[in-house]
């Protein structure tokens, strides 16, 4: 990241915080709008008019709901573990924060718009998301109750499993690419976005994405027929509520890996929109996937437990492995390969 | 080196900034509420029930073989990422001996499944 | 320079004091997630020597899949802490036994700790070579150098894998399973019957 002050210590760890905070803000209140947004989407499939009372067409409910949060109070349940009680929304929160660190938006005026332009970006963000089960089992089993002891044990066989598959996705990707650096993959794509050339892998990482996180029809551990909310049970005002800016910028980091990953991060579409500054269309791509996981959540129903282990191990595990094989092969056969020694 | 850690500084710092913002949300509410707690609110959650007996139960063993499953396709996927950098470089050496070792695991997949290691009943 | 420094203490004191609270927490669950904690700060000391990519696949596989297991287990276990306390005293003599001696082979092994002629006068070794990031650097030689290791390390995934099924697989008799293939191929001619029947005669 570009540092005004590389030579005074303390301006640039003040510049940095800025930075830090010019994203995270940004993000949670994108997670208050996309919340609006997703009850909207949800609400019209269904012929509902969803949210219309706070604001005008109902855009402030969830600042509503934020501050209705903050003033509730908070019930730590007589039999929970306090500590781990209170560090397992603040884990979700802050991993599913800290990811955006690496997310490169663009350039402006030549400058590369990135917190930290890691070389290992894309195992960064494979390292947190495989950490994001942690926060679920954290509070299944800080809560002390039957629901969320449950909830947090389905959520957590079933994320792993997933993230098997979205890993070998990941490397289908890198054979093409040749680096591990986020910004390198979005650059590899300029003649062709990934989802043109590997576009069942495309299908196998949105797919392992909603199961990853935990949106329907994947939204097993929540299933509230069944298991009331799983392992969000015992838990009220804001520790609620960083539950619910974790998931949901969880969900946003998904889209912007779908973007980065398979349709070109910020790159536009055709080089003459070239104009358009990178952030806004990597912005736009983002919302587009959301919208698309919202579509899934009101089109599709809940999978059985079984099933949805099914199609992680029987399914997309053989498929994206095949993939591996199929597309380093290819690879390998026409000399395509990027790094060539 | 000093370029590398550059970049994982911000990272920590967000880390913090991270965290910081949370506990500050988590601490505001819980000083502007009114706590007003009594036992049958703290009582865990059973649908209106008394909750009878632990609810830390034991549970089925195959969560446990899910886990030690996916340890080692994770360790497949780890073993996978250098590779996929450098296969470019290491030539088709390189290719078949990955192709080996997946073999080799895909041994394992075909029997796991075939002993219905995967199936959830 | 000074925040690498802040931040190898940091690191090293946490990963100290977590290790040791692995060992000292009463609730195994806790061990487990001091145990986390300890593998996380390893994670940040590797990062401080310029190992990014050994950092990541350290968290991704102890911390992402290994801690997880661990904790399965320990959540599994029914565990009764009164119980578990009361063999303390029993046990304590064989357990200081083995503590000394262990304690004896440490202060022989770092006692007669000698840094080999080839290494003594060197500095750290770097991480990164000539330019390139230490991913692809291991790339080169993980999968040609060292062929046989390698693939040994692919016949004991084989390994831990047939043998987690054996150890752990059980099928439960009597226990009603979709099967997908047979649902999909079956035939409308042999499971169904269309009878033509006239009106207000019945069958």
């Amino acid at each position: 990241m570009a540092n005004p002050w590389p030579d005074n210590g303390l301006l640039t760890l003040v510049w940095f915080v800025l930075c830090i905070l010019a994203v995270m803000l940004p993000v949670v209140l994108a997670v208050a709008f996309v919340i609006y947004f997703d009850r909207k989407i949800w609400a019209a499939m269904q012929l509902r008019r969803g949210p219309n009372v706070v604001g005008p067409f109902g855009i402030l409910q969830s600042f509503a709901d934020g501050i209705k949060l903050v003033l509730k109070e908070t019930v730590v349940p007589a039999s929970a573990n306090k500590g781990v009680f209170f560090i397992a929304p603040v884990l979700t929160f802050v991993l599913a924060m800290v990811a955006w660190a690496v997310i490169p938006w663009g350039y402006i005026n030549g400058v590369k718009l990135v917190i930290s332009d890691i070389n290992v970006g894309i195992l960064y963000l494979f390292a947190i998301s495989s950490l994001g089960v942690y926060g679920i089992i954290m509070s299944g089993w800080a809560s002390n109750s039957r629901y969320p002891f449950l909830g947090g044990l389905r959520s957590a066989a079933q994320m792993v499993s997933y993230e098997v598959s979205i890993g070998f996705v990941l490397i289908t990707v890198l054979l093409c690419v040749g680096s591990l650096n986020l910004s390198d993959i979005i650059e590899a794509q300029r003649n062709m976005w990934f989802f043109i050339p590997l576009f069942p892998m495309f299908i196998i990482f949105l797919i392992s994405a909603l199961a990853e996180t935990n949106r329907p029809p994947f939204d097993l551990p929540e299933a509230e027929a069944e298991l009331v909310a799983g392992y969000q049970v015992e838990y009220s005002s804001m520790t609620f509520a960083m539950f619910w800016l974790g998931e949901y910028a969880n969900i946003l980091l998904m889209c912007a890996m779908i973007s980065i990953l398979f349709f070109g991060g910020w790159l536009p579409p055709f080089a003459f929109l070239d104009f358009i500054p990178g952030p806004i269309w990597l912005i736009l791509k983002i919302a587009v996937f959301f919208f698309v996981f919202s579509w899934v959540k009101a089109a599709v129903p809940r999978y059985r437990y079984d099933q949805l282990m099914r199609l992680g191990w029987k399914v997309f595990l053989p498929i994206s492995l095949g993939a591996v094989v199929v597309v380093s092969g290819f690879l390998v056969a026409f000399d395509l390969l990027p790094n060539k020694g | 080196m000093q370029g590398l850690l550059a970049e994982y500084l911000p990272i920590l710092l967000f880390l913090g900034v991270a965290t910081a913002f949370s506990l500050i949300m988590i601490g505001a509410a819980v000083l502007v509420a009114r706590q007003n707690p009594d036992p049958a609110k703290l009582a865990a959650y059973e649908c209106g029930f008394d909750a009878f007996g632990d609810s830390r139960g034991q549970f089925d063993v195959r969560f446990y073989l899910v886990a030690i499953l996916f340890i080692i396709f994770d360790l497949e996927v780890a073993f996978l990422f250098p590779w996929a950098i450098s296969l470019g470089g290491i030539g088709l050496f390189g290719f078949w001996s990955m192709m080996i070792f997946l073999g080799v695991l895909t041994v394992g997949f075909v029997y796991e499944w075939k002993k219905g290691a995967l199936e959830w009943e | 320079m000074i925040l690498q420094t802040i931040t190898f203490y940091l690191f090293a004191a946490i990963t100290i004091a977590a290790g040791f609270m692995v060992i000292a927490a009463r609730n195994p669950v806790h061990s487990v997630l001091y145990l986390i904690l300890a593998f996380f700060t390893s994670a940040g000391l590797f990062v401080l020597i310029g190992a990014e990519f050994i950092a990541m696949i350290l968290v991704i596989v102890y911390v992402g899949a290994v801690a997880v297991l661990f904790l399965f287990v320990v959540m599994m276990l029914d565990i009764n802490f009164t119980e578990l306390r009361q063999g303390f005293l029993q046990y304590l003599p064989i357990g200081g036994l083995i503590g000394l001696a262990l304690l004896i082979e440490l202060i022989m092994v770092v006692g007669v700790w000698q840094f080999g002629p080839e290494v003594a006068g060197h500095a750290i070794p770097q991480a990164t070579t000539n330019g390139m990031t230490n991913t692809e650097a291991l790339g080169n030689i993980i999968y040609t150098q060292y062929v046989y290791a390698f693939q040994a390390a692919g016949v004991i995934l084989l390994i831990a894998m047939i043998g987690a099924i054996v150890l752990t697989h059980r099928t439960r008799p009597g226990v009603k399973k979709q099967r997908i293939s047979s649902q999909v191929y079956r035939d409308p001619k042999t499971t169904i019957e269309v009878k033509k029947i006239k009106p207000g005669q019945g069958i």
